[in-house]
């Protein structure tokens, strides 16, 4: 092994009942380097990250580490010894205790604890590495950007030589991922190695040395990130030369139906107890709009306003002309109003239940309590949906918590086509989702409006809104600032109207 | 022929894997043992009781016939605890309240009535309203004002037992109608205790319950994900209310046969700990305490193995107050067992032999 080499995985195969999700997979990390782990959802980089971190056991192959040389890990606590850390998505430390507690929590050398000591010491650790925190501030009280840096700070003192990144950036908004970029490239410098796992490109590019790209739990390769333009990127995670994504906006988008001018959805003044300004909104059939702001802007609270989701203070609502009442995310569902959430391990997903009954949830609800589908249809209609949106799944009795976070969020989509609803409300369908699944999603919203269906779509990311909306309101501090169409729809426009529009 | 082997270790793992494993190991441990000890145990004789009725006796009888309330209660207990993710503690209290209120209408105020002073379905309907009033005050505080189960019902569990004997005055009255007797016993002329017909339609009710409406989608989605289950039209609020009160209506069932029984109530022991049976009874049918996915059937099991239990030990001339000391160890064995991380345990030691065999065959 050459000398800034600080972690070697050769031939690493793991099989799970009915999938072979690692085969014979390489991979290597040098000392100060950022690197770069993609693929497609299922691809198998959860799979391979589990592998190295001991949460699940490799079926074969070796893994080797400066110092140690062959190692077997069978634990968290195995890997975290030869040091190597993990910071997920999802927040995993305690909300309720504070951060020095938080970076100690389970490192105690023995039952006494020195808490003034042990804060001195946070402290030390977060000014070191700039991070906005006092050790006795409650961690709940943290903006998420700083819980992810909270964590990445328990990872470095730990004295990790190699910090696994699994979708740090996904909850963070622009500002904060600078940040949080700010960070890893201090701790490369001081020679930690990275495996940053992400879905944005832009971000591979922007922080990252090498790239290796995974599909279908085997190796494509491994590049210098100056040897990969883009485009070949995503054609390798593919697997094909990928339709120019661009150009998916066309014919299909536009509905063309005799009543396309017919208001699907109106509300007045509207305003929930989510705190954002009463706002004013309409959709037209086979109409696709969308919110747009920074993080925390207020668009998803006005999505969940209009579904019932947060309580209604006040404002009237208008399905297709007629006044209706929605307090209660029911009432929305019986007036065919769909909606997709944004956090979809809380909101979405009900994890120990089947693919199937996911997918049923909504109609079967709708249906109601005395009406219960019987078994072959609901087989019938979780086979169209997991056949028609592609959904992997080992079979449909499959509990949904153990498919790829893509496939989950097809699942969920499937829950609410299933329904066949007139307006269907899509918060961040694509967050967390390879690039091949956000362009069937971003193609099957186009699909559904040209058929007559009205969308609202959010997205972060504001190229995807510009490909798939016709008309987009702007939010700012929980305020409608703005609303752009036609020819105003750029990324610059979109820009200055967030921004306050002097520039 | 690997293939027909490794197939074969698949559907053993498989069912190792399934939640009746434990239930089913622990049936056929007990039968065992007590096959080995005593094989009388198993017969059933058809005999005279002392009306001079045929009855069937023995004690495979008595397991169906005192198991049959911790049955009824598992029923509940399972609802309460998949959408609430905690358990009622109060049901042996509220078996009490109930019973209380059932004899103070049939024998209205006295002690030694020479006739029952209502009918006895009326005295019934009156016991299934107490028990669901005492469930909608555990499901009120525990849905409503989010108080975790175990606290809510507390509440009652503390106080149960006093309100029950404050129903009657403190009385002990006896019902003087011999027809109330059957239910806890034999309708003359059957010989199948009265019990497990009561059991048994509690059963194909909750079956048909189960099959014909929702209740078992929704209570599963509530507790496993109650902010998912309110986004898909469902009132998690309700569905935790309902399991409270569906557990008191099996309340009132279980304190029907319970006062049956004995014709009277004694109100500091009657269904004395049998909350504990009946959480163990859901535990023990691999039921998440925590909530969420359930299977109706393993509680039901789980009911009449804990009553296999307690009867194989009488049997071993245990005390009756030494029974719960013998029975800890063995809920212990079991509830250890059924543990996620011991069952990972054993289906990766019998995943290490899998391909050892395998490697064998070719």
């Amino acid at each position: 092994m050459d000398d800034k080499r600080i972690l070697e995985m050769r031939g690493i195969d793991k099989v799970f009942p009915g999938v072979r999700a690692l085969q014979g997979v390489d991979f290597s990390l040098n000392e100060g380097e950022i690197h770069a782990l993609m693929g497609e959802n299922g691809a198998g980089k959860s799979t391979l990250i589990k592998v190295l971190t001991g949460v699940y056991v490799r079926d074969g192959g070796t893994i080797s580490l400066k110092d140690h040389g062959e190692v077997q890990i069978h634990s968290p606590q195995d890997a975290q010894k030869l040091g190597i850390s993990t910071v997920y998505q999802e927040i995993t430390l305690c909300p309720n205790l504070t951060v020095a507690e938080n970076m100690f929590i389970g490192r105690g050398a023995g039952t006494l604890t020195n808490w003034k000591k042990m804060n001195e010491d946070a402290d030390r650790i977060l000014s070191s590495l700039d991070i906005p925190a006092k050790a006795t501030q409650q961690l709940a009280s943290c903006s998420i950007a700083v819980q992810q840096m909270v964590a990445i700070a328990r990872a470095v003192d730990m004295e990790c030589k190699v910090l696994i990144l699994d979708e740090p950036t996904s909850s963070l908004d622009e500002q904060e991922v600078e940040k949080l970029f700010g960070l890893m490239r201090d701790l490369k410098s001081r020679g930690v190695g990275i495996i940053f796992v992400t879905h944005f490109l832009d971000q591979v590019y922007e922080v990252c040395d090498k790239i290796t790209v995974l599909r279908d739990g085997q190796l494509v390769g491994e590049y210098e990130i100056k040897d990969l333009p883009r485009v070949q990127l995503v054609a390798k995670m593919l697997g094909k030369e990928m339709d120019d994504l661009s150009d998916i906006k066309g014919e299909q988008g536009t509905y063309h139906g005799a009543d396309a001018n017919e208001q699907i959805f109106e509300a007045e003044g509207l305003q929930s107890d989510a705190g954002i300004a009463p706002f004013d909104f309409h959709i037209k059939k086979g109409e696709v709009n969308g919110f747009t702001g920074l993080l925390g802007s207020g668009r998803s609270e006005c999505v969940r306003a209009i579904f019932g989701a947060d309580r209604v203070l006040k404002g009237s609502v208008k399905m297709k002309g007629k006044s209706i009442k929605i307090t209660k995310p029911l009432d929305a569902m019986k007036n065919g109003i769909a909606y997709l959430p944004e956090d979809r391990k809380d909101d979405g997903i009900i994890g120990d239940l089947s693919v199937r009954d996911n997918i049923i949830l909504a109609l079967q609800v709708l249906t109601g309590f005395f009406k219960p589908f019987s078994k072959a249809q609901a087989n019938a209609f979780a086979a169209e949906y997991i056949d028609k949106l592609n959904i992997k799944t080992a079979s449909a009795d499959t509990p949904v918590k153990s498919l790829s976070g893509g496939n989950q969020q097809k699942v969920i989509l499937a829950r609410w086509l299933l329904m066949h609803p007139e307006y269907l409300i899509l918060d961040e369908p694509t967050r967390g989702i390879d690039v091949g699944t956000k362009v069937d999603i971003q193609k099957l919203v186009l699909e559904l409006a040209s058929e007559g269906m009205s969308v609202t779509f959010i997205s972060s990311e504001t190229d995807e809104m510009l490909r798939t909306c016709s008309r987009l309101v702007v939010m700012r501090d929980r305020k409608v600032v703005g609303e752009l169409s036609g020819d105003d729809l750029t990324q610059n426009k979109i820009m200055s109207t967030i921004a306050g529009g002097e520039q | 022929m690997s293939k027909k082997k490794s197939g074969g270790l698949g559907k053993l793992k498989g069912f190792v894997g399934n939640q009746l494993f434990i239930p089913f190991i622990a049936i056929v441990i007990l039968a065992v043992v007590n096959l080995v000890h005593d094989p009388a145990f198993f017969k059933v004789v058809l005999g005279l009781n002392n009306a001079g009725y045929p009855v069937l006796s023995g004690s495979l009888i008595t397991i169906l016939d005192y198991g049959s309330e911790l049955a009824i209660l598992a029923i509940g207990m399972t609802l309460v605890t998949a959408a609430s993710g905690g358990q009622d503690i109060s049901v042996g209290a509220t078996i009490a309240i109930a019973g209380s209120a059932m004899l103070r209408v049939l024998c209205g105020g006295n002690t030694r009535p020479d006739t029952i002073q209502a009918p006895i379905i009326v005295a019934f309907i009156v016991a299934c309203i107490v028990g669901m009033l005492c469930g909608m005050f555990n499901g009120m505080l525990v849905a409503y004002f989010k108080i975790q189960p175990m606290i809510a019902t507390l509440i009652l569990f503390t106080a149960g037992r006093s309100i029950a004997a404050w129903i009657n005055n403190n009385e002990l009255p006896i019902v003087p109608d011999p027809k109330f007797a059957y239910f806890g016993g034999f309708i003359p002329g059957m010989p199948v205790p009265t019990t497990v017909f009561i059991a048994a339609a509690c059963i194909i009710v909750i079956a048909l319950v189960l099959k014909f409406t929702n209740l078992g989608l929704y209570t599963q989605a509530v507790g496993i994900n109650g902010s998912s289950s309110r986004l898909n039209g469902i009132n998690p609020t309700f569905i935790k209310f309902l399991s409270f009160v569906i557990l008191g209506l099996c309340v009132a069932v279980a304190a029907l046969i319970k006062v049956s029984r004995l014709s009277t109530i004694n109100y500091s022991v009657i269904a004395k700990d049998i909350e504990m049976d009946a959480i163990l009874a859901v535990a023990l049918g691999g039921n998440a305490l925590s909530g969420g996915k359930f299977n109706m059937w393993a509680s039901i099991l789980g009911a009449y193995i804990i009553q296999f239990l307690t009867t194989t030990l009488y049997k071993f001339n245990v005390k009756s107050d030494a029974l719960a000391a013998y029975k800890a160890v063995v809920v212990i064995i079991l509830v250890v067992f059924s543990a996620p991380v011991v069952r990972d345990y054993i289906s990766r030691m019998a995943k290490r032999f899998a391909p050892a065999a395998k490697k064998e065959a070719a």
